[in-house]
């Protein structure tokens, strides 16, 4: 098969399988376990686990096409440096966008918009996938990669924030009008506010997923 | 990969693309300012109402804040003396600096190196004075201090007896989410109220965020503290330290007879 061939359709299986691929069987928290750190900081409620995962998809999707545009002409001796730039420009720009249209949103996220040129995952497929790959390609394994950082993270949150405040997305689910858990002794388990939790869940979930994809365990 | 290239074209490389992302960067940023302006001015209004417990949005703030407000006054921090009014019709009484326009960051510097005695000059201090929602007037105090992981700031409303507090907001830049973060919640900041600045005797005694509680505290100081936020602890002490350090210099202005 001619790889060059321009009739290869845009979701070619292939392609799909870029897509997929990082959301279950390679998925960089639970197989690669690449941006431990940032999902421990973020991870304490559930809104700004989907947000910055939101911001991650759009930083991620466009530096690879980026770093995959001028993959021909970079010096492999700097590209390291290539991608540190390339990565933080995408989360400037998208930092001020942010300030700009949606307020709220910048406000939620704060600092942790910053902390998303630190995460490993970004220079980690722009170095094994971009930085060799089209455009096209590098977008969807970008794409991918954080839609399957993106929804460890959000279960993460999730758990957290029902167990450590018990709320969902800011709506209180213990004490309701209609049944208090307080008053029969529950109590939120503090534990879970801390980042230590974040790795107690994150092992939970890659325990289970284990579990479940046989093929994934180590032989010793 | 095995392509080799020349020290001159890395160089030329490197050079290009910094050009090229840093021009990018500068023109968005141009562009985006306005709006990144006005969205945080609408937040300063919002947050000064929101103290005086007027329910506002994103779209009446302007004109909420315009038939709420009464002044901006500047206040000088050794008589308490104002020494500037801007009234809500847009017009100077005294003076010629808007409250509005204080960078609370460099008054809280400036108060600062007058402290320790590096500088002569003690700032003038912002005060708002808004009508409340039946019709009082109150004393809204803004505050600028440190958290945990970045700034954190505020507004607290004194009611007319310059003493009891009527409502305070919090916020912050990066406190940890679920703990310090909290700070900028209802249920935080709804707990100053009624909360007072000065004791029976007179003296100032500020208000402290408590971590244990109110309830460890003798009866008669509780009336000068609040609960901190489990877990949020550096940040609550920041609350507390910037509620003593802002609150201090409008001593002499609260203590002035009505």
């Amino acid at each position: 098969m001619d790889p060059m061939n321009e009739k290869e359709p845009l979701f070619s299986p292939k392609n799909v399988r870029l897509l997929k691929q990082p959301l279950v069987k390679d998925n960089p928290i639970t197989v690669q376990v690449l941006g431990i750190c940032s999902a421990l900081a973020v991870t304490v409620k559930l809104e700004p686990s989907v947000v910055i995962s939101l911001a991650v998809i759009v930083v991620m999707g466009f530096s690879n096409v980026m770093m995959s545009i001028i993959r021909n002409i970079t010096p492999p001796r700097i590209r390291i440096l290539v991608m540190l730039t390339i990565i933080a420009f995408m989360v400037v720009m998208v930092d001020q966008v942010l300030k700009a249209y949606m307020y709220d949103v910048s406000r939620q996220l704060s600092v942790f918009v910053g902390l998303i040129i630190t995460n490993c995952i970004i220079m980690g497929r722009l170095e094994a996938f971009a930085i060799a790959n089209k455009p096209w390609p590098s977008f969807l394994d970008g794409v991918g990669n954080a839609f399957g950082y993106g929804w460890i993270l959000v279960v993460v949150g999730f758990f957290r924030e029902l167990l450590g405040s018990g709320t969902i997305w800011d709506i209180n689910v213990i004490e309701t009008p209609w049944w208090n858990l307080y008053e029969l002794g529950y109590q939120n388990n503090g534990l879970m506010i801390l980042p230590p939790a974040a790795l107690i869940v994150v092992g939970v979930i890659i325990w289970v997923h284990r579990s479940k994809h046989k093929e994934l365990l180590e032989d010793n | 990969m095995a392509k080799s290239y020349s020290n001159a074209y890395i160089f030329r490389f490197a050079l290009i693309m910094v050009i090229i992302v840093a021009t990018t960067l500068s023109v968005a940023f141009a562009f985006l300012k306005p709006l990144q302006d006005a969205n945080r001015r609408i937040e300063k209004i919002m947050n000064l109402l929101q103290a005086a417990n007027i329910p506002v949005d994103k779209d009446n703030a302007d004109s909420l804040y315009l038939s709420h407000l009464i002044a901006e006054a500047m206040v000088d921090p050794a008589t308490g003396e104002y020494v500037s009014i801007f009234r809500a019709d847009g017009t100077f009484e005294l003076g010629e600096e808007r409250a509005f326009d204080v960078d609370m960051r460099k008054l809280v510097y400036a108060q600062r190196l007058y402290r320790e005695g590096r500088s002569e000059d003690n700032p003038a201090l912002p005060l708002f004075m808004i009508r409340g929602t039946e019709g009082d007037t109150l004393f809204i105090i803004p505050l600028f201090g440190r958290g945990l992981w970045g700034p954190v700031w505020g507004n607290i409303a004194v009611g007319a007896d310059r003493n009891t507090i009527k409502g305070a907001t919090f916020d912050h830049q990066g406190e940890t989410p679920g703990l310090g973060a909290e700070i900028n919640q209802r249920f935080f900041m709804d707990t100053f109220i009624g909360k007072r600045l000065f004791d029976q005797e007179g003296e100032f005694q500020s208000v402290k965020v408590v971590k244990g509680g109110v309830s460890t505290l003798p009866e008669e100081r509780r009336i000068h503290a609040v609960d901190a936020i489990s877990g949020g602890t550096i940040t609550s002490d920041g609350v507390s330290e910037m509620l003593f350090d802002g609150l201090k210099s409008y001593v002499p202005f609260l203590q002035k007879a009505i």
